[in-house]
C-alpha cells in the first residue's frame, strides 16, 4: 500500500513551493487582480514553461517531461495554494488533456511540444449561457469546415492561441483569428481572465468523434482530479491563514484561537480538507491508472474539493474579522478563486448529480 | 499512489486468508448456545494462530506482528461476519495499560487470558459527574492497614456507563484517592475483579431501547494495594495512557451507510416517484458518498502511514466524528422519507429490517461515546492545529473546593 506521494513526488511539491513562493508571491497575484488590462501574469508564464510543468504529463515524444499525473497533481496543489495567476488549467488540465485523448498524430505533433514550451495558451469553451452545459444547450455549429456560434464564458478565450470548442457534432480545433473576437467579461475572479467568445465562419479542424457532450465530459472528469488538487491547495492555505490569524489576535484577554467558536471551525475546515485530500489521492490514482473507476473517483474528488475550498475561504475570512474584509488582506483571493475553481468545469450541484448517476449506473450492472 | 500489497505484506495477506478459510466453517458452523460462547471461541482460536493482539509481543499470547500486519489481517476477517466487539474495549485500552503498569506477576495471570478471550475487561472511569471531564471523578479509595501491616485500599462510589460490565470479569478503575489537591493530581487507577463483594452492576436502559452499559456501585470494595496500576496519585498518566489507545480502538460504526440509502432510496416513494429521483435527495446522497469515500480513502493514508513504520496521531479522531453524524444524517432521512409511516420501527415492517431506525437511535451514543463530538474537535484544535488550550479554572484549586453542578 503506498497512498500518498512517493518521495520523488514529495521532491517536486517542495521545490514547486519553493519556486512559487519565491515567483508567485501574493503580490503577483494582486498585480494581475489590479490592472484590468492584465489577464495573466506573463513572467510567471514564461517561467513555469521553463521548469517544464506544462508538460510534466506530456509524453516525451511530444515534447514533454513524460513524468505522469500524479506529479502533475503535486504541482496543481502548489499552483493552487499560491492562486497562481496563470492560463495552467486552461492550458494543461483541459486542452493538453483533450488533444492527448482525442487527438490524430498530426494534431499532437502539432500542438503538444508548443503547449509543453509555454508559447501556446490554450481555452476549453463549452458553455453558451446560464446552466449545465447539454446537448440541448448547444447551439455552435459548423458547416463546410467552418465553425459559428457564441461560447460564453470562456476562462481564458481571450489570451487562448489554441481554443478548443464544443459543438453540436464534437470537439473543434480553432486557432485565433479570422473570424474569432473576444470580449473580456467582468467576473468573481478577476485573477483568472474569461471572456465571450464569437466565432463567425472560424475555420476549425475535427478533435475526436462526433460525440461532443461525451468527450467534453471525459476532459471534465480527467480535469475535475486536476483541479480538485489546486482546490485542496488553496483549501490548504486558507486554514492556514486562519490559524496564523488565530494565534495572533487577541480578544478579551486571550487569543482568539482559544475560543471553541473559533477552534471547531477551524478543526471543521482541517476535517473536511482531509476528506478532500484523501479523495483527491484516490482520484489521482484513478487518472494516472486511467482506471474505470475514474468518473466516480472524478466527482467525489471534485464535490469534496469544492466543498472544502468554499467552507475554507469563507470561514477564513470570518475567522480574519473586518480585516478580512478589506480589499488588502489575501483572504478574498483564495475566495475568489475559490468561485473560479468550483465552476469552471460545472457546478458542484452538476457534479453530485453525475456521481449518483455514476452510482445509479454501477448498481444497475 | 497504489493499492498494491509490498512482497512481504503479500505474503502474509495471502497465509491470514488461508488461515481464516480453513477456520471459518467451525465458526460460523458451530452449535455455541449463545453470541458470547462463539466470540470467545473464535478469539480463542485466533490466538492459538497468531492473529489475535497481532502486534503484541508472542510472550504475551499476542501474534508478535507489525501494525500494517494487523490491518491486514482486520481487513480480511472484516469479510466474515465475526463479532469481535466484546474484547475490543479489553484489548484495546484495558490491558494495555496492565502491560504498561502492573508488575510481572500480575501480567502473567491476566494478559493470556484476555488475548484468547477467556476474560472480559472493563473500563470504568465515567461517572455522573465526571465524563468529558475525567478527572472530575469522585469515587474514593482510602487506605486501610491488613493485621500484618500490608496496605488495602477501601473503594466507595458510583461509575457509569460502563459498557459490558455485566458480562465482564475485571476492571481498571480511576479512583479519587487524595481530594485535598488539584483534581487531576489526587487519582489513582487500580485493576479490579468485577466480581468482588460489594460492587453491584446494574444495567442502564439506554434510550436505543437495549442495555449495554451499565451503573456499577462500590460499597466497602476492598482490594490489595498490589492492585494498583501506577503510583498512588499518579493515575492522571495512567488514565491518560489508556484514552490514548481509546482514540485507536474506536473506529468507525458499521451501521448503515450511504449504499444501503441507495438502495432503499431506489424503491422508496417520494412526491413525484421514486425518492432516488428526488433532486434535494441525490445531492445530499451524494454528500454523504463523498464523506464515507473520504474516510475509507483516509484509512488508506494511514495503513500507508502505518506500513512506513509511522504511528497515526491525533487526525484519527476525525473518522468518529464524521462517521457518527452522518449514521444520524442517514438513518433520519429513510425515517422522514416514511412520510407518516416513517414512525414505524417495526423490523418486518420497515425497509432493512429496521436497520435505519436503529441508526438513529444508536447515533446519539456514538456521537457522545469515546469523546463527544465536541472534545473531538477540541483535540483536532489544539493537537493537531496547535491552538490554545482550554480555560482550566479549576488548575489550582484542591478537588474538594471545586464548585459542582447537576
Ligand atoms: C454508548 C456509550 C458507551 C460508553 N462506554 C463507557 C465505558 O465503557 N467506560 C467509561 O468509562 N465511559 C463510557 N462512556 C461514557 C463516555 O465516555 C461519556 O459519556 C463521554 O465522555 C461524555 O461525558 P458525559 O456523558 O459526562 O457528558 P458531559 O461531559 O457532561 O458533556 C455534556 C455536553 O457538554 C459538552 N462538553 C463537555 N465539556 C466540554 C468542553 N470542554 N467543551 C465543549 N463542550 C463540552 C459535551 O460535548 C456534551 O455535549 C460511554 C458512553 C456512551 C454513550
Amino acid at each position: 500500500m503506498n497512498f500518498d506521494y512517493s518521495d520523488d513526488q514529495k521532491f517536486l511539491k517542495d521545490e514547486a513551493r519553493k519556486f512559487l513562493s519565491a515567483h508567485c508571491g501574493s503580490d503577483r497575484v494582486r498585480a494581475v487582480l489590479d490592472d484590468a488590462a492584465n489577464a495573466y501574469d506573463a513572467d510567471l508564464w514564461k517561467a513555469v514553461g521553463e521548469q517544464g510543468w506544462l508538460g510534466a504529463a506530456i509524453p516525451e515524444q511530444f515534447g514533454g517531461l513524460g513524468l505522469g499525473h500524479i506529479e502533475l497533481c503535486a504541482i496543481a496543489e502548489e499552483l493552487g495554494r499560491a492562486c497562481a495567476p496563470i492560463p495552467f488549467a486552461s492550458t494543461v488540465y483541459f486542452v493538453a488533456e483533450a488533444l492527448m485523448l482525442y487527438g490524430s498524430d498530426t494534431q499532437k505533433v502539432r500542438w503538444l511540444p508548443r503547449i509543453a514550451a509555454g508559447d501556446v495558451i490554450g481555452a476549453f469553451a463549452t458553455s453558451e449561457g446560464a446552466g449545465p452545459v447539454t446537448a440541448r444547450s448547444i447551439h455552435t455549429s459548423v458547416s463546410g469546415g467552418k465553425l459559428t456560434g457564441e461560447k460564453i464564458p470562456v476562462t481564458d478565450g481571450d489570451v487562448a492561441d489554441l481554443i478548443i470548442v464544443l459543438a453540436r457534432d464534437g470537439l473543434y480545433l480553432v486557432e485565433k483569428g479570422a473570424g474569432v473576437t473576444a470580449e473580456v467579461l467582468e467576473t468573481l475572479d478577476p485573477t483568472r481572465s474569461a471572456a465571450r467568445l464569437s466565432f463567425n465562419d472560424a475555420p476549425c479542424e475535427k478533435l475526436g468523434s462526433d460525440d461532443g457532450i461525451a468527450a467534453m465530459q471525459t476532459v471534465f472528469d480527467r480535469a475535475a482530479v486536476l483541479l480538485a488538487f489546486e482546490q485542496l491547495g488553496g483549501a490548504d492555505r486558507c486554514l492556514e491563514m486562519a490559524k496564523g490569524y488565530a494565534l495572533d489576535r487577541y480578544a478579551f484577554g486571550r487569543q482568539i484561537g482559544g475560543y471553541q467558536a473559533i477552534k471547531h471551525k477551524l478543526a471543521d475546515m482541517y476535517v473536511k480538507n482531509e476528506l478532500a485530500r484523501s479523495n483527491a489521492y484516490y482520484g489521482a490514482w484513478a487518472l494516472n491508472a486511467d482506471a474505470a473507476e475514474l468518473p466516480l473517483a472524478a466527482a467525489t474528488a471534485r464535490v469534496a474539493a469544492s466543498d472544502a475550498y468554499w467552507f475554507a475561504s469563507k470561514e477564513n475570512i470570518q475567522t480574519h474579522g473586518g480585516m478580512g474584509f478589506t480589499w488588502e488582506s489575501d483572504c478574498h483571493l483564495y475566495y475568489r478563486r475559490s468561485r473560479q475553481l468550483a465552476l469552471v468545469a460545472g457546478s458542484p450541484a452538476a457534479w453530485r448529480e453525475r456521481l449518483v448517476g455514476q452510482l445509479e449506473m454501477r448498481n444497475a450492472a | 499512489m497504489d493499492f498494491k500489497d509490498s512482497d512481504a505484506e503479500a505474503t502474509y495477506r495471502a497465509a491470514a486468508r488461508a488461515w481464516l478459510y480453513a477456520h471459518i466453517a467451525e465458526h460460523d458452523a458451530g452449535h455455541y448456545p449463545d453470541d458470547m460462547t462463539r466470540a470467545k471461541a473464535w478469539q480463542a482460536r485466533k490466538a492459538a494462530g497468531g492473529y489475535a493482539c497481532i502486534t503484541w509481543p508472542q510472550e504475551w499470547g499476542g501474534g508478535g506482528g507489525t501494525p500494517i500486519e494487523s490491518v491486514i489481517f482486520g481487513q480480511e476477517e472484516a469479510k466474515h461476519a465475526v463479532d469481535g466487539s466484546y474484547f475490543t474495549i479489553g484489548l484495546g485500552m484495558c490491558v494495555p495499560t496492565v502491560m504498561a503498569y502492573a508488575d510481572d506477576a500480575t501480567k502473567h495471570r491476566f494478559v493470556g487470558p484476555a488475548v484468547r478471550g477467556d476474560e472480559i475487561w472493563s473500563q470504568l472511569f465515567s461517572e455522573p459527574a465526571g465524563g468529558s471531564d475525567v478527572a472530575a471523578i469522585r469515587a474514593r479509595a482510602v487506605r486501610a492497614k491488613n493485621a500484618d501491616g500490608s496496605d488495602d485500599w477501601v473503594i466507595n462510589g458510583q461509575k457509569v456507563w460502563t459498557s459490558g460490565a455485566h458480562y465482564s470479569d475485571y476492571g481498571i478503575v480511576l479512583v479519587r484517592t487524595n481530594p485535598d489537591v488539584p483534581k487531576h493530581q489526587g487519582l489513582t487507577m487500580f485493576w479490579l475483579d468485577l466480581k468482588a463483594p460489594g460492587i453491584e452492576i446494574r444495567p442502564i436502559h439506554q434510550m436505543s431501547g437495549g442495555s449495554s452499559f451499565n451503573e456499577v456501585w462500590f460499597e466497602d470494595v476492598r482490594i490489595a494495594d498490589a492492585q494498583r496500576l501506577g503510583p498512588v496519585d499518579g493515575g492522571w498518566k495512567v488514565a491518560l495512557f489508556t484514552l490514548m489507545n481509546e482514540r485507536l480502538a474506536i473506529g468507525t460504526s458499521g451501521g448503515v451507510g450511504p449504499e444501503d440509502i441507495l438502495a432503499f432510496a431506489a424503491q422508496a416513494n417520494g412526491a413525484d416517484g421514486p425518492l432516488l429521483k428526488d433532486t434535494a435527495f441525490r445531492q445530499t446522497l451524494a454528500d454523504w458518498w463523498v464523506q464515507s469515500e473520504g474516510l475509507r480513502n483516509t484509512r488508506m493514508r494511514t495503513i500507508t502511514a502505518l506500513s512506513k513504520g509511522q504511528v497515526p496521531g491525533p487526525e484519527s479522531s476525525i473518522g468518529k466524528i464524521v462517521a457518527a453524524n452522518q449514521l444520524q444524517a442517514i438513518g433520519n432521512t429513510a425515517v422522514e422519507a416514511g412520510d407518516q409511516y416513517g414512525i414505524i420501527s417495526d423490523p418486518a415492517l420497515t425497509p432493512l429490517k429496521g436497520a435505519f431506525h436503529a441508526a438513529t437511535m444508536w447515533a446519539p451514543g456514538l456521537r457522545i461515546a469515546g469523546g463527544t463530538d465536541e472534545i473531538l474537535k477540541n483535540i483536532i484544535a489544539e493537537r493537531v492545529l496547535g491552538l490554545p488550550g482550554e480555560i482550566r479554572v479549576d488548575k489550582d484549586q484542591a478537588f474538594r473546593d471545586l464548585p459542582v453542578g447537576a
